[in-house]
């Protein structure tokens, strides 16, 4: 059985299609894993085994019955608690909606009960997606399968940990401003944030809604691809969803190729900042790709500098509309103070008690950053900044097919050590928040092992809006070249875990 | 502040003392299928929070989509009103903290409505013309219902607790904004009846909305200011919310114009905030400090694309335009033959449209005129409602209409008739029946009691023999006291005139 957690989901497809493992050993498989694991990872907020195996079994059932079946039917994966479940609880993290359940599923889940891939359960996250650690969830931080001292990313840590620790061969996350990459650095793990619109946000859980983008978290660069493809199109139900097909993800991730082409790294997002083993990875990296025969071409965003001043702008002033709904009238929490309860206090109180102070330090940031006075200064600004970061981008495409670099300037941190300096948090998403800005696609893919403290490190590649495909055709040369040289896959050296439950 | 305590002046010395300036803001809930955002039914008066979906009741994950039909009642709106059409128009978030409003936001439109710069030419009663500048025109959504529960007056205030109904909550709305009214003196509240009633007009014609204004489809922020005359800079204004008849907007108006003046005597600023109207006093309070600064935190919405329109689109829904209300008027009048005073009258009764569905409905212009103006007009005056508000339909005009000229029944007891069928007795032929009201067409009982009038009045008889064919009223008059009323007076003529033999000269 422990064979079976270890293997991609690709493998997983291959052996259920020909009968010789069954969807319900491999889900089974994965619970146990997750009984015997997540004591100490704390991935899991909710774990669903019942139905999970009840979606088995009818998989197993239909196979036998000789229905056609989608390939990743029977494969199961783990859901980023910010994206709504019949059946299972949602929390996003926070004490606000503890023992809430929605009456609908998100689309993006409707997607993945079609494809018939049983749901394992609901992973931690920082609260309503708002860190880079996972620490600011209400239910405890989830900790780095690598070192159970370190965090392992956010704000979607348990999705990536659970991946890492292979209690799940797939999971979803979503990334706002890095929060389904910067996981994937720190664990080791693959990541996708899809063009802005690839995938429907119609049960996400909104955080910032111009940023916000569901996406596949896998150990593999081809897992991503499969499971993008199950997740991707056009939904009437957004407004914002781009109307073109999928596209052929799995085929550009199946044959992967570099030769030829011209891969961007972007001066501004490296050097100072970042750690030195980070540094010495990304260029092993780049050194690969040349050899395989791509042309490494330096280009410069000079805007990017304003990034993440102009994304914690935007990101609080939409967190606060977003977040108005959590008042206590019509579900998740209500707290009815002493006294007289006018409406007011109760929604006062309310969002007192059920907001952590992340949630609250960005809905004050937001509020501030809206008001009349302002608004030009604050959000009117950082809506000109996101547009010289997409002309950035518009110029770097012009000499490059593809960006990278690295994509968090350090391997994880141990946990408490920046949480109480919210700016040196922020700055993790250094990074990945231009693309969140201008709404391209990035992949993090894991660069190996940091030479001063021996965690993962990882590379990020981006690629114009609606392409992809491209992100998947160069992730997996590079993956397949990194593995060359670690004689397997990087999560093989990660240490084992012997439960804790 | 209790109703009705403040001091206010004449509004005859108002008038004499301070220019008027109006402005008004109405919303009006299109009648679209479906919601504004949403797939949820847009219907009155179901089970409170049946008519909901997730995306109404603001949900952890929902997303807006655009109505594409109330967009187009919006553009049709606007082209109406004689706006200009953006070619790009963005949502925007109105947030503020409200249990009726599901997500703490509304969404609306600010900067960029979808239409603007219009105007519409507002008729008073006497034919006095004055053109109204609409400065724009905008989507959005509809709040929910609050209802206070365990207070005596249904207000807030004292009330235990409170529900709230969500049906209503995204149902599409079209506000119309007016740009300041400037120049209309003592017609202000007449023509703020007749704005409100313009509106309603145009959206009832454009087939977008309901237009009830006892339902609240219609709805009316009325503002108020007064300056000085001869002064450029506008007075401190209030703006009385949520009038719902168009006799409200006038009394609304015509009180906050005398309140202001009464206020500005005393030397004492007018305070800029929004005023509760009360129809049982005829007056209106104080509701909370408006200021221009109100912070809403106005922000594009980020979960919906922009609005694009173009020449096609725009030119297939000017197309789809029904007849001006004007250019409608004008060819009525024409089509139905009444003369100006007659027409105006009609018009200022505000029966125009029922008067053509009656006629669309079988009768003759001059029969439908006489109901409407007739007997109609004087219920709605006892009632103190609008003629089309009392519930009788063209159908039920047509049919008594039938009653009469088929002799069945005569105009005094069509009216009995008319109680009963309002009374929810049936038809007019079963009321007829069941009522007993039918008219005596037996000529047996009829010569007897003409045979007995004749006699009573000799003299009269004589007189007709004679030649004199007029006095036969009398005896008619006679007969029809005999009979209470029931008879058919025409019938009644003809029969006295044979009894004594001048039938040629009928």
């Amino acid at each position: 059985m422990t064979d079976l957690i270890r293997l991609s989901a690709d493998a997983l497809s291959l052996r259920l299609r020909a009968g010789e493992v069954s969807a319900v050993e491999v889900t089974q498989a994965h619970l146990d894993r997750i009984a015997a694991v997540d004591g100490s990872i704390n991935a899991f907020l909710h774990v669903n085994t019942e139905q999970a195996l009840s979606v088995a079994a009818g998989v197993d059932r239909a196979r036998a019955d000789g229905e056609a079946l989608h390939p990743l039917a029977g494969v199961p994966i783990a859901v980023k608690d910010l994206i709504v479940t019949k059946g299972q609880p949602t929390t996003a993290g926070s004490r606000i909606l503890e023992g809430w359940q929605s009456p609908y599923d998100a689309t993006v889940i409707e997607k993945l009960r079609a494809a018939r891939m049983p749901i394992l359960g609901k992973t931690n996250l920082d609260e309503f997606a708002m860190g880079s650690s996972t620490e600011h969830s209400a239910y405890g931080p989830t900790r780095n399968p690598w070192d159970l001292d370190r965090i392992p990313g956010g704000s979607g840590g348990g999705s990536a940990a659970a991946v890492a620790a292979f209690e799940a061969p797939l999971a979803l996350g979503t990334d706002t401003g890095g929060s389904i990459r910067q996981p994937g650095a720190v664990t080791g793990t693959v990541g996708v944030k899809p063009t802005y619109g690839g995938v429907s946000r119609y049960g996400a859980i909104a955080m910032a809604s111009s940023l916000d983008q569901i996406g596949p978290v896998s150990r593999t660069v081809l897992d991503s691809a499969l499971l993008h493809e199950v997740i991707g199109g056009h939904d009437p139900r957004d407004s914002t969803s781009l109307t073109d097909p999928v596209g052929a993800l799995v085929e550009a991730a199946r044959l992967g190729q570099v030769e030829g082409m011209r891969i961007g790294v972007i001066r501004e997002l490296s050097g100072e900042g970042y750690q030195a083993g980070v540094l010495t990875r990304f260029s092993e990296s780049l050194e690969l790709l040349r050899s395989a025969g791509a042309e490494i071409v330096e280009v410069s965003c000079p805007n990017f500098r304003y990034a993440l001043g102009a994304y914690y702008l935007i990101m609080p002033s939409e967190a606060s509309s977003n977040l108005a709904k959590y008042d206590g009238v019509r579900f998740g929490l209500r707290v009815v103070p002493e006294g007289t309860p006018t409406i007011e206090r109760v929604m006062g109180a309310t969002r007192e008690a059920g907001f952590g102070d992340e949630v609250k330090r960005r809905i004050i940031l937001g509020t501030y950053a809206l008001s009349a006075g302002y608004y030009d200064a604050y959000y009117g600004s950082a809506q000109k900044v996101r547009t010289l970061i997409q002309r950035d981008f518009a110029s770097a495409f012009g000499k490059a097919d593809v960006l990278v670099s690295p994509t968090s300037p350090t391997t994880a941190f141990r946990l408490g050590e920046k949480l109480d300096d919210p700016l040196a948090m922020y700055l993790n998403d250094v990074a990945t928040i231009p693309a969140n800005l201008a709404g391209i696609p990035g992949l993090t893919l894991p660069g190996g092992l940091a030479d001063e403290d021996g965690l993962p490190v990882g590379i990020q590649l981006l690629a114009p809006a609606r392409q992809d495909a491209r992100l998947y055709r160069v992730g997996a040369v590079l993956e397949s070249l990194l593995e060359s040289t670690w004689g397997g896959p990087l999560l093989a050296q990660a240490p084992a875990l012997d439960g804790g439950k | 502040m209790t109703a009705g305590t403040e001091e206010i002046l004449s509004f005859e010395e108002a008038l004499e003392k301070y220019d008027p300036v109006l402005g008004f803001e109405v919303h009006v809930e299109l009648n679209t299928r479906t919601k504004m955002f949403s797939s949820a039914p847009n219907a009155f008066g179901d089970v409170p929070n049946t008519n909901v979906t997730p995306v109404d009741l603001g949900l952890p994950g929902v997303l807006p989509v655009v109505n594409r039909v109330a967009v187009e009642s919006a553009i049709k709106i606007g082209l109406a009103l004689g706006c200009k059409i953006a070619e790009k128009c963005y949502f925007a978030r109105k947030n503020y903290f409200y249990p009726d409003t599901p997500k703490n936001f509304q969404t609306s439109q600010y900067e960029d409505p979808i239409a603007y710069d219009g105007s519409i030419d507002i008729e008073l009663a006497d034919g006095t013309v004055f053109t109204v500048a609409i400065e724009r025109a905008h989507m959005e959504e509809d709040a929910g219902k609050l209802t206070h529960m365990g207070g005596s007056t249904g207000r807030i205030q004292g009330a235990e607790f409170s529900l709230v109904d969500y049906n209503r909550a995204g149902v599409p709305l079209i506000e119309i904004v007016t740009k300041p009214i400037e120049g209309v003196g003592s017609r202000a509240p007449e023509l703020a009846k007749a704005y409100v009633a313009a509106i309603r007009e145009i959206v009832k014609n454009l087939g977008v909305s309901d237009a009830r204004m006892e339902r609240g489809n219609v709805r009316c922020d009325a503002n108020v200011s007064l300056r000085p005359y001869g002064q450029e800079k506008f007075g401190t204004r209030t703006e009385t919310k949520n009038v719902n008849s168009l006799r409200a907007v006038e009394h609304a108006v015509r009180y906050e114009i005398q309140r202001h003046a009464a206020v500005l005597d005393s030397g004492t600023p007018i305070t800029q905030e929004t005023r509760h109207w009360h129809e049982d006093t005829r007056s209106t309070t104080s509701g909370r400090p408006k200021s221009d600064a109100d912070d809403y935190r106005y922000f594009p919405e980020p979960d919906l694309v922009p609005v694009v329109t173009d020449e096609a689109w725009i030119g297939r829904l000017r197309s789809e335009l029904p007849e001006p209300p004007a250019e409608r008027r004008k060819r009525l009048q024409a089509d139905w033959g009444y003369s100006d005073a007659e027409f105006r009258d009609v018009v200022n009764a505000g029966v125009m449209s029922s008067v053509e569905d009656t006629i669309a409905a079988g009768v003759s212009a001059a029969v439908a005129r006489k109901w409407w103006m007739g007997e109609i007009s004087r219920r709605a005056k006892i009632a103190d409602v609008e003629p089309a508000e009392l519930g009788v339909t063209p159908e039920l005009i047509v049919e008594l209409n039938f009653l009469i000229e088929s002799g069945k029944i005569n105009d005094k007891l069509s009216r009995d008739v008319l109680d009963g069928v309002l009374a929810g007795e049936g038809t007019p032929t079963e009321v007829v029946e069941k009522r007993g009201l039918a008219v005596v067409s037996d000529d047996g009982p009829l010569l007897e009691a003409i045979d007995g009038a004749l006699a009573a009045q000799p003299e009269v008889a004589e007189k007709i023999r004679g030649g004199k064919v007029q006095a036969v009223g009398a005896i008619v008059g006679g007969v029809m006291k005999a009979t209470r009323g029931q008879a058919d007076a025409g019938r009644v003529r003809e029969l006295i005139l044979q009894r004594l033999g001048v039938e040629g000269q009928l």
